[in-house]
């Protein structure tokens, strides 16, 4: 099964990846600056909303109960867009949805198409195989077009280029959309992309998108944007093709109710979005004559067998974890090595992906819980992390000398003599490492902790031997 | 009241001081302390790092040795986090119907320290004396886990002559993690810098919390670069008597 | 061999087989039994109601007109010359009496989109609003012009009744609810993007001017 999440699976452990992107000062001030500025919008407009977690909480449940019968739904879901004139069709993986895109592209006897922004397609590397395949896939969110034209790799869910600023991106669009001229202000940029993109919009026959939404009981599909160039694609051209991850089912038309207001505030903190299209099959004299929603397993259904995690599924792409997480905000995206960066992508990528792969990302977490607090569907993250990382240590890729040190730590622990013991033995070890009484340098997997902190020795008197002796002179 | 002391593997070890704090302030109030011997650890770092079994196993001797404790006291946040978030579930899985009778039993009986004696002993006076400027540093458990709220701050505003002084972003993690300061030691450290940022704004001479844990890290990165700001435990400003304390 | 929807919906039988036993009318039971304690419905008077909705209008730099059914007309030229517009495009079923004199109105009977992209701009009426969050939802159905008209034009001219606005997006879901299966388009404000060091730009595409006719009376 060809499950990439979007890079190649070699890629560096988060570790290591981390200790680079530190040291790029540029990245780290603009992924802080972007970080904050959303966490800020994000908290207002939650803050006035009074029925904040009550919308939390039945976003959760109905998704739970969703993925309880994503069987059922998903068959409602074919049965009602079929009827409505959509085809559905169904991928396991990566490699036979690209070929079914590729497909209905070439039975029009197409050579390019226009898309709008899914993680999804960037999951299944959709773009290389178009190109492979000579189809050119024209990106026509601001930011992609920003990571597609740098050749580059997003590296947040919402606002994936946030790792660039302003005079990084007018470089780029005076070379590859060969200008004469460009201003240098936010609004000049925009422009810039809207007059390139608009004659690719007007023309360019074949669309394809993701969905936020695939609604079971009408057999609609929801596009939830900012920009336009959602509406563009999906509406424009005579051909449209939809991929859909096999999760995004809601049960009714009604539920968007709840998952619209969560998902704007969460993802950009607005009351609402600027744009939200919804379409079911086709509807002839308005837009596309020709509908395709390809539903995508990947893996998904890999997640959906782990009752203790299974609600990883739940996510609705909001990036609030990662707008408010301590780590992310230090390295940025493209330390976590897939296309799912951050809180989410440390629990869903170990899970699509071979955890051999993925296997430093449940560690890429102090577990401060901040995640949890403003997921909008209320998913555990800190303890699917955890439960992770058992899994990690269960299929062996523990180091051995992590192993080693557990297991001597789980015998100190056994009972109180032992304990009392192992802390007579560490204060002895300790002795060559006190320097003007701090240790300033420890050995091995723990010198991470010397590298830039100091430690205090251990004290000569344990607390319970400081009890004992108060006892006996009782 | 009998107040049974868990001191946690940690402070046993490396913070006494926390514990000696803990004795004496709950002595001057008129309790009796009793420390069990036979405890260790409440399993939270095999937890966390992926060795539940292992976990399970130190879960199972603390259920022993506090069973029937009237009171226990454990002056570590993220402990009785631990206990909270995963004693329950780790006690089911075991298949062991004991252990999940005396897990529901003992949890309502467990406290952080600040938890003991707002919630429980309902004070907030602990007759302390502390002439010193002091920033809280809100340890990622205690706030999201415990929901400590305000109560180690309304405990050090009784305390006499102290300045209490908001730590700006006092939510932002310290970056200390458990196991993560060292798996991930470089973002660990980047995330101590931020902190230690937000402690310089202060201009405080001392930084507390209900952990030490987050202390040690802290005060490694203080020490590391030559600042003299002093970390302590909240018992120990509570405990604080002297009317000359120095630092 | 197995065709990938059936080989999906295997997977997925056997993943989710800890969650217990089901019956055929368990699905529609259990999510009817879902319990919902959002708020469903608003709390403001008409009044308020209309002027909350104008002041999120107006936090997207969009200008409100309000006027009495008979003045429809008579504001749509208004908005025009202050626009300086000459003219819109419009949906073929568009009420004839809304349209004032004076300026040219081209029904959309097939128009290309280098015809929609020339426009000045576009007329339509909505389907419901919802005050709470300034959005203006099309049904595309009479009145509201197939999707590309409400699109391609850089201008648009939207006629809001004061019976389609409700306060909040639940009340809002729910009128259109029986349409679910047109073509449906919320728009709150006109486009925008925040992929430039996070400095919102507003309109990239789509129209990038918005102004609302609200009726009342």
């Amino acid at each position: 099964m060809s499950v990439h999440v979007g890079q190649a699976a070699e890629a560096p452990a988060f570790q290591a990846a981390a200790k680079d992107l530190l040291q790029n000062q540029q990245l780290r001030r603009n992924v802080r600056h972007a970080t904050e500025v959303i966490r800020n919008k994000r908290a207002k407009v939650v803050g006035e909303t009074p029925d904040w977690q009550e919308l939390r909480e039945a976003a959760r449940r109905i998704k739970n109960h969703v993925m309880r019968y994503l069987d059922e739904y998903l068959e409602r879901f074919e049965h009602a867009c079929t009827r409505a004139g959509g085809h559905v069709h169904w991928a396991r993986d990566a490699d036979e949805a690209n070929r079914i895109v590729i497909d209905i592209v070439k039975r029009h006897g197409g050579t390019e198409l226009i898309k709008v922004k899914t993680m999804t397609s960037d999951e299944i590397r959709l773009n290389a195989a178009l190109e492979a395949a000579g189809i050119t896939p024209h990106e026509t969110d601001l930011a992609d077009l920003i990571i597609q034209l740098g050749h580059d790799k997003p590296s947040h869910i919402v606002v994936p280029a946030l790792h660039k600023n302003k005079t990084e991106i007018r470089s780029l669009f005076l070379e590859k959309m060969r200008l004469g001229e460009l201003g240098e202000s936010a609004e000049a940029l925009a422009d810039a992309s809207r007059r390139y993109l608009r004659e690719k919009f007007l023309r360019v026959p074949i669309g394809f998108s993701g969905g936020n939404f695939a609604i079971a009981e009408s057999g609609s599909v929801c596009v939830v944007e900012s920009e336009g160039n959602g509406r563009m694609c999906v509406t424009l051209p005579r051909v449209l093709i939809s991929l859909v991850g096999i999760e995004k089912i809601v049960p009714t038309f009604g539920d968007l109710e709840v998952f619209l207001q969560i998902l704007a505030r969460s993802a950009t903190g607005e009351r609402m979005n600027p744009y939200n299209s919804i379409w079911t099959g086709v509807t002839p004299g308005d837009g596309p004559e020709e509908f395709h929603v390809i539903l995508l397993d990947n893996g998904r259904t890999a997640v959906l067998s782990d009752g203790e995690s299974r609600e990883t599924l739940d996510c609705i792409r909001c990036g609030a974890c990662l707008n408010i997480c301590p780590v992310y905000r230090q390295t940025g995206g493209h330390a976590y090595g897939s296309i799912y960066a951050g809180p989410i992508g440390a629990i869903l990528t170990p899970q699509l992906q071979s955890m051999e792969h993925s296997q430093s990302l449940p560690y890429a977490s102090s577990l401060c819980g901040a995640c949890y607090e403003v997921c909008p569907v209320k998913i555990n993250i800190p303890e699917i992390l955890i439960h992770l990382r058992a899994r990690v240590v269960e299929q062996g890729y523990a180091p051995l000398t992590e192993k080693v040190g557990m297991k001597a730590a789980a015998m100190a622990f056994s009972n109180g003599e032992r304990l009392a013991t192992a802390e007579q033995l560490a204060r002895l070890a300790q002795k060559p490492l006190v320097r003007d009484g701090l240790i300033r340098s420890l050995p091995g997997m723990l010198g991470g902790w010397t590298a830039s902190r100091d430690l205090r020795p251990i004290p000569p008197e344990s607390f319970r031997e400081w009890w004992a002796k108060r006892e006996k002179q009782a | 009241m009998t107040i049974s002391l868990f001191i946690t593997c940690y402070n046993d070890t490396l913070f006494p001081e926390t514990g000696k704090a803990v004795v004496a302030v709950l002595e001057r109030l008129g309790h009796t302390v009793e420390f069990r011997a036979a405890q260790t650890c409440c399993g939270q770092m095999h937890y966390n790092t992926g060795y539940p079994h292992d976990a399970a196993a130190m879960m199972h001797h603390f259920l022993r040795v506090f069973r029937d404790a009237e009171t226990i006291c454990v002056p570590s946040g993220s402990c009785v986090a631990m206990m909270r978030d995963h004693f329950p579930k780790m006690a089911h899985e075991s298949g062991d119907a004991e252990a999940v009778r005396a897990c529901d039993e003992m949890l309502p009986r467990i406290y952080e320290f600040s938890e003991l004696l707002i919630d429980k002993l309902q004070i907030t006076d602990t007759g302390a004396h502390f002439p010193h400027s002091v920033t809280l540093h809100s340890t990622c458990h205690s706030l999201r886990s415990l929901h400590i709220g305000d109560r180690p701050v309304r405990l050090l505003h009784a305390v006499r002559d102290c300045t209490f002084v908001e730590l700006p972003r006092a939510d932002e993690c310290c970056g200390f993690g458990g196991t993560f300061a060292i798996k991930n030691a470089d973002v660990s450290a980047a995330m101590l810098a931020d902190k230690l940022a937000s402690i310089r704004e202060t201009q405080a001479e001392v930084v507390t919390a209900v952990d030490n844990s987050c202390l040690m890290h802290i005060g490694g990165g203080l020490s590391r670069r030559g600042i003299p700001v002093r970390t302590m435990h909240l018992a120990e400003i509570l405990a604080s008597t002297h009317a000359e304390a120095t630092l | 061999m197995m065709s990938a929807k059936d080989e999906i919906l295997t997977r997925i039988g056997r993943a989710i087989v800890d969650t217990g036993p089901r019956m055929p009318e368990d699905r529609a039971r259990e999510y009817d039994a879902l319990t919902r304690m959002y708020r469903t419905s608003g709390m403001l008077q008409e009044s308020a109601r209309l002027d909350l909705f104008e002041d999120r209008l107006h936090d997207y730099n969009a200008v409100v007109y309000r006027c009495v059914s008979a003045e429809i007309a008579a504001t749509i030229a208004k908005a025009l010359t202050a626009r300086e517009k000459q003219g819109l495009v419009i949906p073929a079923d568009l009420p004839a009496a809304w349209l004032p004199g004076g300026f040219r109105f081209v029904r959309d009977e097939g128009l290309s989109y280098d015809e929609l992209d020339r426009a000045q701009g576009v007329l339509t009426g909505c389907a419901v609003a919802v005050a709470f969050s300034g959005t203006i939802i099309l049904k595309h159905g009479s009145g509201e012009a197939r999707r590309a008209l409400t699109l391609v034009p850089d201008y648009h001219l939207c006629v809001v009744r004061a019976d389609q606005v409700v306060e909040t997006l639940p009340e809002g879901i729910r009128r259109v609810n029986q349409f679910r299966t047109s073509p449906l388009t919320t728009i709150s404000g006109p486009s925008a993007t925040s992929d430039i060091e996070m400095t919102r730009v507003k309109g990239v595409h789509g129209p990038r001017t918005l102004d609302v006719v609200l009726v009342n009376g």
